[in-house]
């Protein structure tokens, strides 16, 4: 977290963050007044802390992103979020606010995926992209460790980068803050992933317009991202998901948008303490809010409201697995998109020479014939045995092995399927032959 | 994480000789070894180069450890080399999509001309005519085609002026229907990181990182937006075996296939998303009739794609 909170700090949660006056701090008297002169103040190790009643985690309206970029900056973050390129809003560094893909839209399909032009200038106007956050927390590629020989024989070994990089996100949509509390609580143990993650500042950003692939809300994973940073069951359970949320108000035409800010860690209070702002009037809050609200019921998909881990498991030899698999490419994009898919393998390499060997960690994925490797051969040989694995594993036996769903909605794998196989509608169809049978 | 452990010696070995084979091929493989300019002086300092004509004309008699060939096998004479070239290598490693998979004079292999006939795309209409014409003058001057010899000269008659200077079978085969051989290199041509990974792997007695998936993957290991999905362009990634780093891709461009199919690879699956991206039955079969046409995965969805729709 940044700056530099210990874990000791972060155990403390909930937390809340107060907009005060200066005389009376943490009254409720006055909150929501507009005063000018608001200043936030954090309350963490008070007695109070546990958020006391009626007293809420307040709003700030910002007018501009530019300081927000600056300041994270200049706390030595590598600020990552949205760009426009090649096509498609993918996640990229960024040192200015001016980079996001301001008035850009997308339209998203089974296998199909399209830029917009918006009518207003939204800069977070678009559902989840090709690529996830894990790209920067789970790399596609790791050195685990590297080996040189010298002229006397003596073998150095070097262990990853000791400094992990500081990213902070720019614009973390509910379900991938789902997908990445996903992933702490599979790879929390691993070092590189928890340095990585527990220097990273997360700027939440809730959904207002979901696209016509996104299922978020029957998968329990937003749209809005205070639901998702409060779930009572995360883990690990003292690291901070969220240091901020924001909602972006825009209208069409010109005009800049307005975000909504709230901190949601004590990071985030600090940071946003350090923008320029004014105090959220309650009907902007309002707005803000029913926008959420509003997206709730514009899911472009849902998956079938049954216990899918016992569907699944009464499916395995369902007809259903043969159709799929005669549409489907074994090409294991799907994977390779999911926010929470985290299966790599290992590679080991050496020079010419032979005095340089390095160990790479690279994702893989079970579509993959290698994957199933045992002695002797492959398990899963079938397209039908791949595909049914990623499945009742995305949405089955990740319940059995984390206690939660391994998926959060987020549509991607159904926009980047080069044959548009749709999970829903797959799911759909196994549910319906289960009860038919 | 840093620290040192006791010192190792390091295993003064022989130099392990290497050769280098040329078959039925255009150099392009063999141009990527001589490309790897960085890495060439280690080489050179680490494996004995006993046999590269296209590198130096001083030759070493064999056997040679590591045996690197490229190209297909197209003549009576080249199916006797190969087989002593086998004889003298301790491994064999073919390189390109001529030594893989016979490479695209493999389309030979498709001059039957009573095969051929239904199928014909229109650029070769013309073509075909004159095959025909051919055939009926071999079968009114007693020859019973189609037999290899016919078929060789079918093409021959096109493309050469004096066709009877011309020794050659009438197929183009992968250096794998005749010896047996212990890694592919597949591409065409090959990429020049798997063939150090491979000669590395070699000298270190350690396992080559050929990967058997998707060229997907790559895309996505590297950050590519798929051009297939965001741009509508057809591409063959999901078909075709990774190795070349999925480069098409990244210059905006579908996989053109030139590293063959994949284990497993869904071709039938992929017909449609072609279709849909805007490819016609011609343009399915032309797609898949080049590097790799000779391979049973692609010449079946060449040959699908004239299939009428069950
Ligand atoms: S399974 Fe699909 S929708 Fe679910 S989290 Fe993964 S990519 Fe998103
Ligand atoms: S679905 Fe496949 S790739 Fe994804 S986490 Fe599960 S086993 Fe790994
Ligand atoms: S479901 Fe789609 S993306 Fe996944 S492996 Fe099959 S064809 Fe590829
Ligand atoms: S561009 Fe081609 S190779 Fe890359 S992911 Fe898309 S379909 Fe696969």
């Amino acid at each position: 977290m940044i700056p530099s909170d210990t874990a000791q700090g972060l155990a403390h949660r909930p937390w809340a963050v107060f907009f005060v006056c200066p005389d009376r701090r943490g009254s409720e008297g006055s909150i929501g007044r507009g005063r000018p002169a608001l200043r936030i103040a954090l309350v963490i190790d008070d007695a109070d802390r546990d958020r006391p009643n009626g007293v809420k985690i307040m709003s700030a309206l910002l007018r501009s992103l530019e300081p927000l970029v600056t300041t994270l900056r200049a706390e030595g973050c590598t600020v990552v979020g949205p760009r426009e390129r090649d096509g498609a809003i993918v996640l990229d560094a960024i040192d200015s606010a001016a980079q996001l893909p301001s008035g850009w839209g997308v339209q998203t399909g089974p296998g199909v995926y399209r830029l917009r032009r918006r009518a207003d200038r939204a800069v977070f106007g678009h559902s989840a992209g090709p690529q996830a956050w894990k790209r920067f927390l789970h790399p596609p590629r790791e050195r685990l460790w590297s080996a040189d020989r010298g002229v006397d024989g003596t073998l150095t070994i070097t262990g990853p980068d000791e400094e992990p990089p500081r990213y902070a996100f720019l614009g973390v949509r509910a379900c991938d803050l789902r997908a990445i509390a996903i992933q702490d609580r599979v790879l929390g143990a691993s070092p590189s992933y928890a340095a990585r993650r527990r220097a990273a500042f997360l700027v939440a950003v809730n959904c207002t317009e979901p696209s016509a692939t996104c299922f978020c809300v029957s998968a329990g994973a937003g749209p809005d991202v205070e639901a998702v940073e409060t779930r009572p069951d995360r883990a690990p359970a003292d690291w901070a998901l969220a240091d901020l949320a924001l909602t972006e108000l825009a209208e069409p035409g010109d005009a800049e948008p307005l975000y909504v800010a709230t901190a949601l860690s004590p990071a985030g209070g600090r940071i946003l303490a350090r923008l320029p702002q004014t105090p959220a009037p309650p009907d902007v809050v309002a707005a803000a809010r029913a926008a959420v609200g509003a997206a709730t019921d514009h899911m472009g998909r849902s998956l079938p409201d049954v216990d899918l881990r016992e569907m699944l498991a009464a499916s395995l030899d369902s007809p259903h697995w043969a159709d799929v698999a005669a549409r489907c490419l074994t090409c294991a994009n799907c994977t390779m998109v999911c926010p929470t898919c985290f299966c790599t393998s290992v590679t080991d390499t050496t020079d010419l020479s032979g005095d340089h060997a390095e160990r790479w960690q690279t994702w893989a994925s079970c579509f993959e014939v290698d994957f199933s490797y045992l002695h002797g051969g492959s398990v899963r040989t079938s397209a039908r045995s791949r595909y049914r694995q990623w499945l009742t594993h995305k949405l089955g036996t990740w319940r059995d092995q984390f206690g939660e769903s391994g998926c959060v909605g987020c549509g991607r794998c159904i926009a980047w399927c080069p044959a548009g196989i749709d999970i829903t509608a797959e799911v759909r169809a196994l549910t319906s032959q289960g009860a038919e049978r | 994480m840093s620290g040192s452990v006791a010192a190792v010696a390091k295993p003064s070995v022989v130099r392990p000789s290497l050769a280098v084979w040329k078959f039925a091929s255009c150099d392009g493989c063999q141009l990527t070894l001589l490309d790897c300019e960085d890495e060439l002086l280690a080489l050179a300092e680490t494996v004995h180069i006993a046999y590269f004509l296209e590198a130096t004309s001083t030759v070493v008699d064999g056997p040679y450890d590591v045996s690197l060939v490229e190209g297909s096998i197209t003549t009576e004479e080249d199916r006797e080399r190969i087989v002593r070239v086998r004889e003298q290598s301790r491994i064999l490693v073919t390189v390109g999509a001529c030594a893989t998979a016979g490479g695209i004079q493999a389309l030979r292999n498709l001059a039957d001309i009573e095969e051929f006939r239904p199928r014909a795309p229109r650029i070769w209409t013309e073509e075909r005519a004159r095959n025909e014409r051919a055939t009926r003058e071999d079968r009114a001057s007693g020859a019973r085609g189609p037999c290899e010899r016919t078929r060789a000269q079918e093409f021959l008659r096109v493309v050469y002026a004096r066709p009877e200077y011309v020794s050659a079978l009438g197929t183009s085969t992968p250096i794998s229907a005749h010896v047996r051989v212990d890694y592919e290199l597949r591409g065409c041509p090959i990429d020049r990181r798997q063939l150090l990974d491979l000669l590395s792997a070699l000298l270190a007695g350690r396992r080559p990182a050929i990967p058997a998936y998707s060229v997907c993957e790559e895309c996505k290991l590297r950050g590519t937006t798929c051009v297939l999905v965001a741009r509508g362009a057809p591409c063959l990634g999901p078909v075709t075996q990774a190795g070349c780093g999925a480069i098409c891709p990244v210059y905006d461009r579908g996989c053109f296939g030139c590293f063959g199919p994949m284990p497993g690879a869904n071709t039938a699956a992929l017909e449609p998303v072609l279709l849909a991206r805007g490819m016609t039955d011609v343009d399915i079969e032309r797609v898949y009739r080049t590097f790799n046409a000779a391979t049973s995965t692609f010449d079946t969805a060449a040959g699908r794609s004239h299939e009428p729709p069950q």
